[in-house]
């Protein structure tokens, strides 16, 4: 199944990904051999299988609703890019 | 003392011999030394590990050291180290210090160890030659034009030239067993959930796992000794007692049944490898082990189930990475949605975004169903042919790797290609099942990795099985050249 240019744009603004225009054909070439390989899936009946999720089929688990974490703002925000009066920046997203 | 094992370290530290400041001083300056050829270290932490090291010999001083306090040893960069840079290999966290210890972390500084350093390792653990590291490619020390493999690529060079005596690393679709197949060390991938994946950087988490990477089997039982446990923090974490992994190590393998899986040995494998791995085999047998032909019959498709499931996985974790709270930001964005792709586009490198690209086409609107789910259910199909298996076998083994080490450049232009070396080690994943891959000869100069597998908890049959493998042979007491 060869993919088109325009299914790797798509599928990268899903992402919120910038490709790069040079890097286009390479990932459409990349996708389409990737996909091809997965779709050797296909060939097999899996019918009623059930679907494997964790693979000792645990399910998750429940805690008690206590508060466990402290707050932390200031240590965590020492990574953030760009932070004013303990809020993280963005561009403005409402005009 | 590079070349003493953890045992024998421990031993040393007992006995007064060395203290742990002369122990960790002497690995800091191998790797000042000697590193600039293996690339095998991101950050080495100098002052940190002086600091701890002088601690243990504190504790031990007030009689209050446990079996590996003073120990040194090193972390793949995916794990949070407070304090500490923690990349993953890539340019997006290349400003990101950790602000708490992975479990896994705290609970070897709790038994007292010290840490050299982060090693280097494919971005985001997404490679099998340690070449998608944004640090650039870590090289095998056997051979510097051959990859150490990957993803936890750093971690078994630097143990493999004995820059640190231990390394944890961690295991997705191979990348704990097939780095120390490559770099001749032994290295075991616990059973999905027996470690926990707190503070660990996701790629796919139903595939990940933390483990040990040692120079012997009698190592990695110490390590996974305080690696393993239930944690709150992980919610995939099980609840199930740790065994003391070492106290099997010594029991005669009489009557152990192997299974040798017949798909692992047709199409795809050279005879130079065949003819190691059977030699390997053999060993057991004098060992008392019977060997038996088994079939995997799906063996094949776990390699498009996986490529299915872990992008889809990836791209779905690495979605966090949007230049707002912390990693890479680009310049001047001009709006919200120009701040996410650039900071993205720039942060990320190209196997990751092929990745993420994969993962978002598998689970977009429509495709669900076709492709995540399907790979769930080959997924069952791969488990069923391993517990069918286990029925009549108490352990798997194979060659780890279809090849031995290859040189540096050679998979890089065909994903594709790079995938398919990964077929002995994936399905492991899928199935959770633990797996262990221990030295088991040379071709070319190059080192030959023995896989073993066991059914889910059973750690402490492959370590036993692997330490009286090493107690016969001597494959894993070979070091490259470089470090002797």
């Amino acid at each position: 199944m060869a993919l088109e240019r325009s299914d790797v744009e798509k599928v990268a603004h899903l992402a919120r990904l910038q490709i790069e225009e040079n890097d286009i054909p390479e990932y459409t070439r990349n996708l389409t051999s990737i996909l091809d390989l997965v779709n050797q899936m296909q060939e097999v009946d899996t019918g009623d299988i059930e679907p494997l999720a964790h693979p000792l089929d645990a399910t998750q688990r429940l805690r008690h609703d206590e508060v466990t974490e402290s707050n932390q703002r200031e240590h965590f925000q020492q990574n953030a890019p760009a932070t004013e009066a303990g809020l993280f920046l963005v561009p403005k997203v409402i005009e | 003392m590079h070349n003493k094992t953890i045992a024998e370290l421990a031993q040393g530290l007992a006995d007064g011999e060395f203290s742990s400041v002369e122990l960790t001083q002497h690995f800091l300056q191998r790797i000042d030394e000697l590193d600039s050829q293996y690339n095998s270290f991101i950050t080495v932490t100098h002052e940190q590990a002086l600091a701890e090291a002088k601690a243990a010999d504190e504790i031990r001083a007030a009689g209050n050291a446990g079996k590996l306090t003073g120990i040194p040893m090193a972390h793949k960069d995916i794990f949070c180290t407070n304090g500490v840079l923690t990349t993953c290999g890539s340019k997006m966290l290349s400003n990101f210090t950790a602000p708490y210890d992975a479990t896994v972390i705290s609970n070897f500084k709790k038994a007292g160890m010290v840490s050299l350093g982060k090693t280097n390792m494919d971005e985001f653990a997404m490679g099998s030659s340690n070449e998608t590291s944004y640090y650039g490619p870590s090289k095998n020390p056997w051979d510097l034009n051959a990859v150490p493999g990957g993803s936890s690529g750093g971690s078994a060079a630097a143990v493999a030239a004995r820059l640190a005596p231990a390394a944890t690393g961690t295991d997705t679709g191979g990348s704990i067993r097939q780095p120390a197949a490559f770099c001749g060390i032994t290295g075991l991938k616990p059973t999905y959930g027996r470690v926990s994946r707190w503070g660990m950087i996701a790629y796919a988490s139903s595939l990940d796992q933390g483990g040990p990477m040692a120079r012997t089997a009698e190592d990695c039982a110490l390590l996974l000794n305080e690696m393993a446990g239930f944690d709150p923090k992980d919610s995939t974490s099980l609840k199930k007692a740790v065994p003391d992994y070492t106290a099997d190590l010594s029991k005669p393998l009489n009557g152990l049944r192997i299974g040798l899986p017949k798909e692992y040995f047709g199409e795809g494998l050279s005879a130079e490898m065949g003819e190691t791995i059977m030699a390997a085999v053999k060993e057991f047998e004098k060992l008392g082990a019977t060997v038996q032909e088994i079939s995997l019959p799906n063996t094949m498709l776990a390699i498009p189930a996986y490529y299915v499931i872990a992008p889809a996985e990836a791209s779905s974790n690495l979605s966090r990475y949007d230049g707002v709270r912390f990693g890479h930001r680009c310049e001047e964005p001009v709006n919200l949605e120009d701040l996410y792709k650039r900071s993205r586009g720039e942060g990320f490198g190209k196997e990751v975004q092929r990745r993420i690209l994969v993962g978002t086409y598998a689970l977009s609107e429509g495709y669900y169903d076709a492709y995540y789910r399907k790979a769930q259910r080959i997924r069952r199909l791969i488990q069923q042919d391993f517990l069918n298996a286990f029925n009549e076998v108490d352990l798997i083994m194979g060659p780890t790797a279809p090849t031995p080490a290859f040189d540096l450049g050679s998979n890089t232009e065909d994903p594709v290609q790079m995938y398919m070396e990964d077929v002995y080690t994936l399905a492991v994943n899928l199935a959770g099942l633990p797996g262990i891959s221990v030295p088991a000869g040379l071709i070319n100069n190059r080192p030959v990795g023995l896989q073993i597998l066991a059914g889910h908890f059973q750690e402490a049959q492959l370590l036993n099985a692997a330490h009286q493998f090493q107690s016969a042979t001597s494959w894993h007491q070979l070091a490259p050249g470089a470090g002797q």
